[in-house]
């Protein structure tokens, strides 16, 4: 039966599938994701390109373009309603307005021929459109606004950059634009999309911050999605990590780093060189990504598992092995009891 | 996985195994190719043209209409069942005409692309790869030959030279040429940068050989879609100067002097303008479907 | 911005040269002796000689075109034997004429032809879109003075509704000439019937004209919409709640705008061009049919004429056309 969740919980995504149709046959991009996410919490998605994280990201927002993407089942339950049978206004009252998104690279994602402050304008006016208050904004009103949310961002020199281009700015100025565009609408929940990716490792730290100081000025929520570990280990509460389409494990930060459930995720992280033991062997994680359009019926990890046995062929749901950790594994009670 | 051959055994693969590279990507280029519909009528087109422009002459069912002979008595009839495109002025069959109008506009368009190309593409190689003020030169001529609006330049070489189809091939090479230089410049001066280039160079190769053994085979394929293209607009810029009167001279049966004879007999008669009008849009239609479907396969920046 | 107009402008004016030194090529590469031509046909040997002389034409070519060029700025731009005026005169009278045309010929191919583009791209592979590639595709094959004739049967003389050809009817009186531009003259005039009419005989013409362009204006347009709607940045306008029309009609438009202003500037060329062909047909009197009249007539200096001004009117149209996409890409004026 269909319920709504829990009124504390700020999003929830429940047995989420998804697929694409390409020339070549059905792409199964998602299957069954699932997961909550409690106000001002921030949780970080890991998993390697391919994974499924961009696409779990966008099918929120609803902006996955409909020929080739089909919505299978499942439900994205935020403020008491489906995303998933939301009409396409009441859509694009939520995006920037409710649930903002960033993305991975700053130079693409900004138009190269309208300014900086020209397409933040824009932005603020069109929010104060969709949400149908009653006040409008002005033009010169809304420049402020611009202006002041650039300060919020730490941008130096706002009142110079809202003439600017895209071209004349940094790489890390640019994200830090796209970030004020996201919070022009005053959202509840930030979806980051790889948005240190781009960037100098220098920049990526001061990024980092940024999102944390806001997150905690404005009491946003963070969805941070990213396959850099070291991120996740910085900046989020808890982690979700992604395989082939599949949610596998869903831990709070200590518990991934300390005990990880999967075996998927104990495969990552010894596979990510230690600073306190750099000559650590590093391991990979032998075998292939599975095709997607004919993925194995049960377990997406089971063809490289070491510990695969014949109720692997039933795919695993996510089981609360532990307090703050659930994992999709048959074998990690078997884990968690032989450690313990 | 190359396995390291001797010089011997290399010789004595077979023609199909040395370039099986090439043969595979031709395959795939055909294969695309035939995947696509317009490109696939286009094609048929031209080669419907093609074959009406060699044969033209043994099928027409009137071929005493093309030695120009007048049969007062029947001009000027509309289209029956002898006369498929009706008659003309003098009572020649307009579908002989037609027909014998399509070898002309096949060696006019085939001679004015040809021309250019010898004049253009050598032009754009040896700009691109002197450089300086070789280079300079060349393409400040091209551009102001560029910056003349086509058929007005055609019509004022063609009224230096005096009317007449040798003029007004002369002329429409003259107007075309540049377009080939520019192309190829271009293409040169991004392949001369090119490591494999510089690697060539750094053994040893003449510039004849770096020429012809690497610049070269790059260059095709955009002339290859250029040429194409051009086709078509060739035989508009052939018909319109045929139209004016300052091309082939009328009875010469091409199809825009046929026009610009029929146009005196619009509207009652007005079969005498459409036919060869119709041949001239399918025909120009075929070369550009076609080659935008050359374009497709061959260029990559284009596939959708 | 100034700078970058006078270094156009300074190029500009280095192009006119070599057009004058092409023109002037041509009509030396005229196989009858200009000097014979001029003197007329019973000259003899002797008073030919005594032209040549006159007329320096026995001096180095340099020289000549120095002379050439000379003559040129002073306002002498030959006689037509046609029409017996001074070609520049003549050229005065039927410029506008042109001007007219081309200019409202263009206008209606970007009018139509931009949203156009923008539709059948919205539309991809639906039915708007093949309707809309049916027009395209014929539009660049149809020779224009085929599709001129075949207007001309049709709209004028089977269903009447627009005049043969001419500019105006014999009997109107024309406006006060202001500019010389009949539709402009008749605005500014106040005289509204005048004005319909210059308009009812300037549709079916440029119509014509303005075919191709529109066909290759659509296609360029259509395709370099489709390549920006699948840019990075739209998704962020769209993930950002902007509506989808803004989103169409001016974060993409704006930059599939650039490569379609190309396509304009060299389809006006082509225009240029088609004009001698459009107003042959529809005897609309501008400077193609001026030159077009001359060439059958070998009437030798009003071709160059027409071919100066035409080419000087290209050259800066394209001027024009770089100062819009300058303006329209703001990392174009950054390299200024």
């Amino acid at each position: 039966m269909i319920t709504s969740p829990a009124n504390n919980v700020l999003l929830s995504v429940r047995d989420l599938r998804l697929s694409f149709r390409t020339f070549d046959g059905s792409y199964q991009a998602l299957d069954r994701i699932s997961f909550d996410l409690m106000p001002g919490e921030s949780l970080g998605i890991v998993g390697e390109t391919g994974c499924g994280k961009s696409v779990t990201a966008r099918a929120i927002l609803g902006l996955l373009p409909s020929p080739p993407a089909e919505i299978l089942g499942g439900e994205i339950w935020f403020n008491g309603s489906n995303l998933l049978e939301a009409n396409q206004k009441d859509l694009r009252n939520i995006r920037g307005n409710e649930i903002s998104m960033i993305f991975q690279d700053p130079m693409t994602f900004l138009n190269p021929v309208f300014t900086i402050g020209y397409q933040l304008i824009d932005v603020i006016i069109a929010h104060n459109k969709n949400s149908r208050v009653a006040k409008k904004i002005t033009r010169s009103q809304a420049y402020d606004v611009a202006l002041s949310i650039l300060e919020k961002v730490q941008l130096p020199n706002p009142h110079r950059q809202m003439d600017c281009y895209p071209h004349q700015l940094s790489g890390g100025m640019r994200q830090r634009v796209l970030i004020a565009m996201a919070l022009c609408g005053r959202p509840k929940l930030l979806i980051a999309d790889e948005p240190t990716t781009a960037l100098d490792v220098t920049i990526q730290a001061q990024i980092l911050d940024l999102i944390a100081e806001l997150r905690k000025d404005l009491g946003l929520s963070v969805v941070l999605i990213t396959h850099d570990l070291g991120v996740v280990a910085s900046v989020c509460d808890r982690v979700l990590v992604m395989y082939a389409g599949q949610v596998v494990e869903d831990a709070s930060v200590k518990a991934l780093f300390t005990k990880p459930g999967h075996p998927y995720t104990r495969g990552l992280l010894k596979a990510v060189p230690d600073p306190l033991c750099p000559s650590k062997k590093l391991e990979a994680i032998p075998g292939n990504l599975p095709n997607l359009l004919n993925p194995p019926p049960g377990c997406r990890f089971e063809p490289r598992c070491g510990l695969a046995n014949e109720a692997c062929q039933k795919t695993p749901v996510l089981d609360l092995i532990d307090q703050n950790q659930q994992v999709a594994c048959w074998n990690a009670r078997e884990a968690v009891r032989v450690k313990n | 996985m190359a396995e390291r051959l001797k010089t011997n055994e290399f010789a004595a693969q077979t023609f199909a195994q040395r370039n099986a590279s090439f043969i595979r990507s031709l395959r795939l280029y055909i294969r695309t190719f035939s995947r696509n519909t317009s490109a696939m009528f286009g094609l048929l087109i031209v080669a419907i043209f093609l074959i009406v422009a060699a044969i033209g002459p043994w099928i027409v069912p009137f071929p005493e209409d093309a030695a120009g002979s007048i049969n007062l008595d029947i001009k000027l009839k509309p289209p029956d069942s002898t006369h498929w495109f009706g008659t003309d002025e003098v009572g020649n069959d307009v579908f002989t005409r037609v027909i014998l109008g399509t070898r002309v506009t096949l060696q006019i368009a085939c001679i004015v692309t040809g021309v250019a190309m010898l004049i253009g593409v050598p032009l754009g190689m040896i700009a691109g790869l002197l450089g300086g003020w070789v280079q300079e030169i060349i393409m400040r001529i091209t551009d102001i030959f560029l910056s003349i609006p086509g058929l007005v330049l055609a019509i004022a070489i063609v009224g230096a030279l005096g009317p007449g189809i040798v003029n007004a091939m002369l002329a429409l090479s003259l107007v075309w040429w540049p377009g080939y230089v520019r192309l190829v410049q271009a293409k040169t001066l991004a392949l001369k940068n090119e490591i494999y280039v510089e690697a060539a160079r750094s053994i040893g190769s003449s510039k004849m050989r770096i020429v012809f053994i690497h610049i070269l085979p790059n260059c095709t394929s955009p002339i290859i879609i250029k040429a194409s293209m051009d086709m078509g607009m060739a035989i508009l810029g052939a018909a319109s100067l045929g139209f004016l009167g300052l091309g082939a001279q009328p009875p010469y049966p091409e199809w825009g002097a046929m026009i610009s004879v029929a146009r005196t007999y619009l509207p009652d008669w007005w079969w005498y303008s459409f036919f060869p009008g119709m041949a001239i849009s399918l025909t120009v239609l075929g070369f550009n479907l076609l080659g935008d479907g050359l374009r497709d396969v061959l260029d990559p920046k284009h596939r959708e | 911005m100034i700078r970058f107009v006078f270094r156009r402008l300074f190029l500009m004016a280095f192009m006119l040269l070599g057009l004058l030194a092409i023109t002037f090529v041509i009509s030396h590469i005229a196989p009858s002796d200009p000097a014979a031509l001029a003197a007329g046909p019973d000259a003899n040997v002797e008073m030919i000689e005594r032209y040549r002389l006159e007329h320096g034409l026995d001096q180095p070519i340099y020289v000549q075109f120095a002379t050439y060029l000379e003559r040129l700025s002073s306002g002498n731009w030959g006689k037509s034997i046609l029409t017996t005026r001074p070609v520049a005169d003549d050229l005065l009278l039927y410029f506008p004429n042109t001007l007219e045309l081309v200019v409202f010929s263009i206008a209606i191919a970007i009018v139509l032809g931009i949203p156009l583009g923008v539709i059948a791209a919205v539309h991809q592979n639906r039915l708007p879109d093949h309707l809309i590639r049916i027009l395209t595709v014929s539009g660049v094959a149809m020779p224009m003075f085929w599709l001129g004739l075949m207007a001309q049967l049709y709209f004028a003389l089977h269903l009447e509704w627009f005049p043969l050809g001419g500019r105006m009817d014999m009997m109107t009186d024309p406006p006060n000439p202001i500019t010389n531009l009949l539709i402009v003259d008749a605005f500014l005039s106040g005289d509204f019937e005048v004005l319909l009419e210059a308009l009812h005989y300037i549709v079916l013409p440029a119509l014509a004209l303005c075919f191709p362009a529109l066909a290759s204006i659509i296609r360029v347009n259509r395709a370099e919409m489709l390549e920006t709607l699948k840019q990075d940045y739209i998704l962020n306008s769209m993930a950002h709640g902007i509506s989808k029309f803004r989103i169409v009609a001016m974060y993409a438009l704006k930059n599939a705008m650039l490569p379609t202003m190309a396509m304009i500037g060299l389809r006006f060329g082509w225009m240029l061009g088609g004009t001698v062909l459009v107003e042959t047909v529809f005897d609309w009197p501008g400077i193609g049919l001026y030159a077009v009249q001359a060439t059958i007539s070998s009437d030798f200096e009003p071709i160059m004429g027409a071919t100066i001004v035409l080419g000087a009117f290209f050259m800066f149209t394209n001027l024009l056309i770089d100062m819009v996409y300058a303006w329209l890409d703001p990392r174009v004026r950054g390299q200024i």
